[in-house]
């Protein structure tokens, strides 16, 4: 395919924000594609792949962050870490957008 | 955030003695207690959830480090301390290896952007690996309490 960057912005919908439980997940996913792949807001974009970079974002509710994947399967990276942002990392109840009991 | 907002200094603990995941965890709660942070009647109830939230996957984070937390309705503001195992504890991290520095978090209910702000600062300032060195080779509460300050002060990270 590219080498070019892919990039899009995805929101933080769940009320708990980027906190350890969802960047846990985006690492796992994020580490199954080969892609190199950045996230952040602006110009401070962290390696997806690292828990302890992802949590440095503070990203609470509402954050709108740049999302990039550089590599040959950077589409399909791109599209399954969008899910988790979109599904709110399951997170958010579907009737009320209540936050489950065990959570954070 | 800085450390001194949410870690309260009489609740650190050098040379942890637990050896289990269940054990460091008491071993800090019972800290926080100590120090006058949490009621001594929801001491099992907090253990209960921090080990709760663990099975949902570890908060061993990788480089050794761990952020345990909860939630809890018994704290106006969010409370944590600070403890270093000389020998590590499996801790189930995502990066298979042995936890030495612990920071242990309970925080309101309603308060999510608290325990997000105490999350970013740790793991801000934990890239700093000479700050995370220091902290996993500190043999007492005032080493890394003069530690947290140190870093507080930006003297570790430029940013």
């Amino acid at each position: 395919m590219t080498n070019a960057p892919l990039s899009r912005t995805v929101t933080v919908l769940n009320p708990q924000g980027l906190h350890a439980r969802p960047a846990d997940m985006l690492v796992r996913t994020a580490s199954k594609f080969t892609a190199e792949i950045m996230i952040g807001k602006d110009s401070e974009l962290v390696d997806c792949k690292s828990i302890l970079s992802l949590l440095t974002l503070g990203a609470a509710q509402g954050t709108k962050l740049t999302l990039t994947a550089t590599g040959t399967d950077a589409t399909e990276a791109l599209e399954s870490i969008a899910q988790l942002f979109d599904a709110g990392f399951d997170e958010i109840d579907s009737a009320k957008g209540v936050e489950p009991v065990v959570d954070s | 955030m800085k450390f001194a907002d949410f870690i309260t200094k009489d609740a650190i603990r050098a040379e942890l003695k637990s050896e289990t995941k269940e054990a460091v965890i008491k071993e800090l709660v019972q800290a926080l207690l100590d120090a006058g942070e949490i009621d001594a009647d929801q001491q099992e109830d907090i253990v209960a959830s921090i080990m709760k939230r663990e099975e949902l996957g570890s908060t061993g984070i990788g480089r050794g480090v761990a952020v345990p937390h909860t939630k809890h309705p018994s704290v106006q503001k969010l409370v944590g301390t600070v403890g270093v195992s000389e020998g590590g504890v499996d801790f189930d991290s995502l990066d298979g290896e042995r936890v030495q520095l612990f920071f242990l978090l309970i925080s309101p209910p309603e308060r999510p952007g608290d325990h997000l702000r105490a999350l970013e600062n740790i793991s801000r300032q934990l890239r700093d690996e000479t700050f995370c060195r220091f902290l996993k080779q500190s043999k007492t509460a005032d080493d890394i309490h003069q530690l947290l300050q140190e870093a507080d002060d930006n003297q570790f990270v430029s940013g």
